[in-house]
């Protein structure tokens, strides 16, 4: 046990430590209120301030480069999900949809679209997942989904040039909601362009006809009423990340 | 650092904010009233929150590890770590400080009390950390997650423990205004000044710099 020194020293030898020391203190604590107050003042990038934008950024490459992308998300049985799965968002999907014409438009390059039915979709290998869906909210559900593997659709389709590239971005067919993607969460084993939802096809307010489900992110990823799929080496736009939120939002 | 923590956090629970004290139907307590988020403009603000709360969250798990590293190596975790005699001797110190009880059993540079107080704090630092990052990034950590209890329950106990902090806080700042000028003297400065004359000072080490940090932020 380490002993405690004692000494004595004159009264105003203690004002002196007394006073140097509070100084000290008090200079940390402005320093602290003045940093906070800069903070606040700084620009904004894509709806966070600079400062944090640029660290949340660093976040994602620090968590993408440590932690291995393969991990997959737990699994429950069928039993387990829910009926009725909660219907979170609207964006992009308010405005009049013909269900009948739709096509999914896979840009393969920029000038090269090829237009895909939902039936040629579900002749490719179903893969079924239930997993607990969570959203950015604080929430989650366990909830069952059916569909077609991203990794298979990108097989099926000869994109693997494209899967080579950094992301993907995913559109509504009026544009209104996108996500951006990086490319080892959309080949993820458990990525599905999904039609199903308990069995049964899509309801129209969970995303018919085909809406991405990809349990490595955050709800605000899983786009639903997927118009159109196109790859880039450049981040592409992404709804919520210009209001503020974390471009990866992986989980 | 606690503060920016707490208050992202905040911004971050009101996008759910389900917990409540009760039983069945019955609440004794929300977390929180509708008046205590319009008073603090805490709602639609869940994007800042986050951005607040992932950018602090190194500060904060820095600061606990270079704390935790101070106390091992200078040897003053002998000072904070409880030892046999802490658990029965914290009551005399908590029936001393209520004035239920007079005396206090000899002490270092902690009593029983605050040996206990002290380390659960770091303890809940520490739990702090897994709790969030089981939430941050449950199917990276999923198997910190599952031992947790799962996602919702991860979620939880980070909440719980921030009311811990926040409960131990309040007791903290209210010994320290009780237990007067010399004392927080001692904690800005690493001195306490003993026994009038002759003036001595036990040149205790130095308090921790997380101490100070801690009452910077506020």
């Amino acid at each position: 046990m380490k002993n405690y020194k004692e000494y004595t020293i004159s009264s105003a030898e203690i004002r002196k430590r007394t006073i140097i020391s509070f100084l000290i203190f008090f200079v940390l604590l402005t320093c602290a209120v003045f940093i906070w107050k800069w903070l606040q003042k700084q620009p904004e990038d894509n709806g966070a301030l600079k400062p944090l934008r640029t660290i949340l950024n660093s976040d994602d490459v620090f968590f993408s480069n440590f932690l291995s992308s393969d991990h997959l998300a737990k699994t429950f049985q069928v039993g387990a999900a829910v009926h009725h799965p909660r219907v979170n968002g609207d964006v992009g999907m308010k405005s009049n949809f013909d269900t009948a014409t739709w096509k999914l438009h896979l840009v393969r390059k920029p000038g090269d679209t090829l237009q895909i039915s939902l039936d040629e979709i579900k002749t490719l290998p179903k893969t079924e997942i239930i997993f607990d869906f969570k959203c950015i909210e604080g929430w989650s559900q366990v909830t069952h989904w059916g569909g077609v593997k991203f990794s298979d659709f990108v097989q099926k389709y000869g994109l693997t040039d494209q899967s080579k590239m950094k992301y993907a971005g995913l559109v509504t067919p009026n544009s209104e909601y996108y996500v951006g993607i990086d490319m080892a969460s959309l080949m993820h084993p458990q990525t599905l362009l999904c039609y199903e939802m308990n069995g049964k096809p899509l309801p129209l307010n969970q995303g018919y006809p085909l809406r991405l489900i990809i349990p490595v992110k955050y709800g605000i990823k899983n786009l639903k009423r997927i118009g159109s799929i196109a790859f880039s080496n450049e981040r592409p736009p992404d709804y919520w990340y210009e209001r503020g939120y974390d471009y990866y939002s992986g989980l | 650092m606690l503060t920016i923590m707490i208050w992202s956090g905040m911004l971050i629970y009101w996008a759910n904010d389900v917990y409540r004290l009760g039983w069945g139907n019955t609440t004794v307590l929300k977390f929180f009233p509708d008046s205590f988020y319009k008073a603090l403009n805490i709602p639609f603000r869940l994007a800042e929150g986050m951005s607040l709360h992932f950018v602090f969250m190194w500060l904060f798990a820095i600061n606990g590890f270079i704390y935790v590293l101070y106390l091992i190596f200078s040897g003053e975790w002998r000072l904070i770590l409880p030892n046999r005699k802490s658990l029965k001797e914290s009551w005399r110190v908590i029936l001393h400080d209520l004035h239920i009880r007079k005396g206090l059993p000899p002490q270092k540079k902690y009593n029983a009390a605050q040996r206990i107080a002290y380390t659960g704090v770091i303890i809940m630092g520490l739990g702090s950390l897994l709790t969030g990052l089981s939430i941050y990034k449950p199917v990276q950590f999923h198997g910190l997650c599952a031992l947790l209890g799962g996602y919702a329950w991860a979620r939880a106990e980070h909440f719980i423990l921030t009311v811990l902090f926040a409960l131990f806080f309040l007791v903290h700042i209210i010994q320290v205004i009780l237990a007067g000028w010399n004392n927080f003297r001692g904690m800005v400065t690493g001195f306490e000044v003993v026994a009038n004359p002759p003036l001595k000072e036990p040149s205790a080490t130095t308090i921790d710099s997380t101490e100070l940090k801690e009452n910077e932020e506020l």
